[in-house]
């Protein structure tokens, strides 16, 4: 991966470039990063994800890998997983955390909010239903709790109840004696959160300048 | 204070005059008399006996029924009226209706120690002048520690960069800036003001360009302007303490000195950075012993504000002693200690730091601004017109160009830009108040024959700004359509998606292979978790997820809010007929947390049954439910709830006082087993029931210190099941109620996580 490269992949770099905003530079690192990681194979699996020692102390692990292998993610409307992903796939997921420009008009800041929160929606809700049910908000939660064993279950069912009669009251407002809260939808997942500033606060900084140091622990 | 020992002498001259005579031969009653009183009072002019000691004995006098001593207590009633006075200016300034809307506080106690300064001046008494000892060790500590103490930890992290940008690079560009063009200013004006050197006019400007966190506190408290900005102001008024400090000691040593080498400038530097960091560190290490020290104090709630209190005043003595930033002692102190503190005092403890912080801090900050007005009229002064005119001019633009810069390269690394709205109240919101007068005050007329010049400049510009920018700030932040703070309510969706994008971004970071904000941030929370909470909070709370503290705090706080509401809702039976309620279903109680010897579970469940009201509950799970949630009925479904809950909380923790040694798990199962019910047995969501079935035993929990957990961290949660039935009889209770302390000791240690929000 020196120095020269050959015409054609600076062509992909393009496209990828137009199609995901990453800039050349940061595709360049990205694609180091993953070569590193697929340990120089073209596409990456899930145990590739084992090696990243960071990553073990992080109690949302699964979700946030299985996350790239959502199709959801690839915004080509397809649902299900893969098995494996080229780094096409791998930079569009990394796309959904880039800063926000800061010059934007309220449609375009509405469309980079629904995306981000769109990609956060598939992550819970898992069997693509487009609802979170209180199963599967439950299950958040305790991925939440799971780094601190102590915890019981029941808490977080607890606290996955009481969530959800929350958003329920803000966004059903009063229901009549025999309506049915499903799940929440995206629309109202849109809503619950509309107080927290997603589109500053979702992103990752990416590096310009090649200072990787690639240390992950095999 | 010469009109009240005017006042009283007329009082006192009148009684004393009436007094009545005891008896001339009662020579050892009188001495015994004598004798006491002289070593107490020796300045009582009654007992100026012009005969000597020996004479008195024989003198036939009176008794003194009343005396007059004013010079003992002299010292604490002055402080005291003052005091006095300030408070009852605080109160009359709030009574009169539109006036607080306009002229901000500080405005209105300046001109007041005007008033108080020309009144004592006129009556020919020495002033009381600001003295620098009074103001650097008794009133500024309290406003700082309470402005650290209550310091919002998210946002000032998030911002610390820039703060930390604006704090030191602003005010080193603003004391240079300021000092050079001051400084030409002087020679090119000649004549006066020819004798003033550069050193001196750099270390005036940099007494000068400090933005001062008093009277800051004091406007922006009432304008109310969003999160950002106020933390940006705030933080940098706090911050730039140390480059102050910095500043002053070394442009006064080298104007002492004469001459500046590049040694010293570098030294200066190194200072700069001794200084910032020596403090945060004291300041930590005497939050750490702070925390360290309320882990233990379960059994001395009484004392608990005592601790805080005089550690971080400890911390800024200590910083004080080596020159170090005192004010960043006092606030990393109070920053570092504040959550493991919070999670080991009693709510009234807490309470009363809350208000003992704010009590002092206001006292001394109407204090500080009265004497500030009074030590106007005292003077000395020495007016010059350029200068004056210079310094304010200078103030203003070498602010606005610094905020300008910085920010302009400052936007290029935010996310959330600085808008140039911002910008502008960030310029004008730089204020100076009483630290830039009080070091002022501290410089030697030795050295700076033109100290007297200083100081009126400095006056003007403390008034200047008050004043003018302070009285105007408000409507213009209203003209310019600022943002204002939003009126965030706490909702557990977006603590729990706002901790969930944290470990995603933490997550995505990981996998990028770089080490930026969220990694370090994870990092540190994995550190405090580990390390920091297992020693520094007492009992099972050191195991507590973020999480569930949220939770508990949410519920506590609901929980309190409707037992203030609800106490005199009563549901009735027909209205119960239309709620589907959520059944409140208590979890299964784990297996290793029951210490309960078998009478106490008897105790309980009878207890449990007999105080709950009989509701009609079907048992749904979550996902099929209907939920009504209209209000009257939620509020009063609520406000039994919660009732019930604190009602079974305060009594239930009597109960849980002493291990027993066996598990129990097997006689409370059969709890459940409730013979009158007549639902089926199904395992329910309790919204929040379980919740408060935990809560209850945190108050044991704590005053048992670690008795009623076993080594295993495990199943600290405590949960009955339990099954209410609607049409059961109210079972007699068995137990009559322990002594109310103990409840309202408890009841209190549940209740202390409830902040303001």
């Amino acid at each position: 991966m020196g120095s020269s490269q050959s015409t054609s992949e600076e062509q992909d770099y393009q496209l990828l470039a137009d199609r995901t905003g990453f800039s050349l530079e940061q595709i360049r690192i990205l694609h180091k990063r993953f070569k590193h990681l697929t340990h120089d194979k073209d596409t990456l699996r899930r145990e590739d994800f084992e090696d990243i020692s960071d990553l073990t102390f992080n109690p949302i692990r699964s979700q946030i890998v299985e996350a790239f292998f959502d199709k959801r993610n690839f915004g080509h409307n397809e649902v299900g997983s893969v098995e494996e992903i080229g780094f096409e796939e791998f930079l569009t997921v990394m796309s959904h955390f880039r800063p926000t420009r800061q010059y934007l008009t309220e449609e375009e800041r509405d469309k980079i909010r629904q995306d981000k929160l769109r990609f956060l929606f598939n992550m819970h809700d898992k069997d693509n239903d487009d609802t979170i049910t209180l199963d599967e908000y439950r299950h958040v939660v305790e991925e939440l709790l799971s780094s601190y064993p102590e915890i019981e279950s029941e808490t977080a069912k607890a606290i996955a109840d009481a969530a959800m009669l929350e958003v329920a009251s803000v966004t059903m407002g009063q229901m009549a004696p025999d309506e049915l809260y499903e799940g929440i939808t995206f629309e109202h997942f849109l809503k619950i959160l509309k107080n927290v500033e997603i589109e500053t606060k979702m992103h990752v900084r990416f590096l310009n300048v090649d200072t990787t140091t690639m240390n992950c622990v095999k | 204070m010469g009109l009240c020992r005017l006042l009283w002498s007329v009082l006192l001259m009148v009684l004393v005059s009436s007094s009545v005579p005891v008896g001339s031969d009662g020579s050892p009653v009188y001495d015994g008399v004598t004798q006491t009183e002289i070593p107490r009072a020796p300045h009582t002019p009654r007992h100026a006996h012009p005969e000597g000691p020996g004479g008195p004995h024989t003198h036939s006098r009176a008794f003194p029924v009343l005396t007059f001593q004013f010079e003992t207590v002299r010292r604490p009633f002055e402080i005291s009226l003052w005091i006095l006075l300030a408070s009852l200016l605080k109160l009359g300034f709030h009574v009169i209706p539109h006036f607080s809307s306009v002229v901000p506080e500080s405005c209105v106690l300046i001109v007041v120690g005007l008033l108080v300064g020309a009144l004592i001046k006129l009556l020919g008494e020495t002033l009381p002048v600001l003295d620098t000892q009074l103001f650097f060790l008794v009133l500024l500590p309290p406003i700082i520690l309470d402005a650290g103490y209550f310091l919002p930890i998210r946002s000032f992290s998030e911002n610390m960069g820039t703060i930390l940008v604006f704090a030191v690079m602003g005010t080193v560009w603003n004391s240079f800036f300021m000092g050079v063009v001051l400084y030409g200013v002087c020679v090119v004006e000649g004549s006066e003001l020819a004798g003033v050197g550069l050193l001196a006019c750099l270390l005036f400007s940099s007494i000068a360009s400090a933005v001062d966190p008093v009277a800051v506190l004091a406007v922006f408290e009432e304008i109310h302007i969003h999160e950002l900005l106020h933390i940006l102001v705030f933080g940098e008024s706090l911050l730039n303490d140390a480059v102050t400090v910095v500043l002053y000691h070394l442009f006064e040593e080298f104007a002492t000195l004469g001459e500046v080498t590049v040694i010293d400038v570098f030294l200066g530097v190194l200072c700069f950075f001794v200084v910032a960091l020596g403090g945060i560190l004291v300041g930590t290490v005497f939050g750490l012993l702070a925390a360290f020290t309320s882990r233990f104090t379960s059994h001395t709630r009484v004392i608990e504000p005592l601790f805080v209190f005089l550690y971080s005043y400890m911390a800024y003595l200590s910083a004080e002693v080596f020159h170090l930033s005192g004010i960043m002692a006092l606030i990393a102190c109070g920053v570092v200690m504040r959550p493991y503190v919070e999670a080991n005092i009693s709510h009234k403890s807490y309470t009363t730091i809350k208000y003992f912080l704010k009590m002092w801090s206001s006292v001394s900050e109407t204090l500080i601004f009265i004497f500030l007005g009074a030590s106007t009229v005292a003077g000395p002064h020495a007016w010059n017109w350029t200068f004056v005119i210079a310094t304010i001019i200078l103030c203003l633009v070498s602010r606005v160009f610094g905020v300008v810069g910085l920010t302009y390269i400052l936007n290029k690394f935010r996310m959330v830009k600085i808008t140039g709205k911002d910008q502008f109240i960030l310029a004008y919101g730089g204020l100076r108040g009483a630290i830039a007068f009080s070091l002022a005050f501290l410089l030697s007329s030795k050295h700076f024959p033109m100290k007297n010049m200083f100081l009126t400049a400095i006056i003007t510009v403390v008034f200047f700004t008050v004043f003018v920018q302070g009285m105007t700030i408000r409507p213009l932040v209203d003209l310019l359509a600022v943002k204002k703070k939003k009126q965030t309510k706490f909702t557990i969706n977006e603590e729990i998606h706002t901790e969930f994008l944290q470990h995603v971004l933490g997550g995505i970071e990981a996998v990028c292979g770089h080490y930026g904000h969220h990694h370090w941030r994870d990092k540190l929370d994995r550190f405090n978790k580990d390390y920091l909470k297992r020693w520094l909070i007492a009992g099972a709370r050191s195991q507590e997820p973020q999480l569930i503290s949220f939770y508990n705090k949410l519920e506590l706080q609901q929980a309190l809010r409707v037992a203030e509401r609800g106490s005199e809702a009563r549901l009735t039976p027909a209205l119960l007929k239309n709620l589907s309620n959520i059944r409140p279903n208590w979890g299964t109680r784990s297996r290793t947390m029951t210490k309960i010897s078998k009478e106490r579970e008897e105790e309980i469940r009878k207890i449990l049954r007999g105080n709950l009201q009989k509701t009609r509950q079907r048992l749904r799970s979550y996902s099929r439910h209907k939920l009504v949630l209209e209000g009257e009925e939620d509020s009063w479904t609520e406000a039994k709830l919660w009732r019930q809950k604190v009602e079974i909380g305060r009594r239930m923790s009597h109960y849980l006082t002493v291990p027993a040694n066996r598990q129990d798990s097997p006689p409370m199962r059969r709890e459940k087993f409730d013979p009158a019910v007549s639902v089926p047995a199904i395992s329910v969501e309790p919204v929040r029931p379980t919740d408060l079935a935990e809560k209850p035993f945190e108050g044991p929990q704590r005053t048992v210190e670690g008795a009623m957990r076993t080594g295993s961290g495990k199943g600290r949660k405590l949960s009955v099941t339990f099954a209410l039935d609607v049409e059961e009889q109210k079972l007699p209770r068995c137990l009559s109620d322990p002594g109310p302390n103990k409840i309202d000791e408890e009841d209190e240690e549940r209740s202390r996580e409830w902040e303001e929000v």
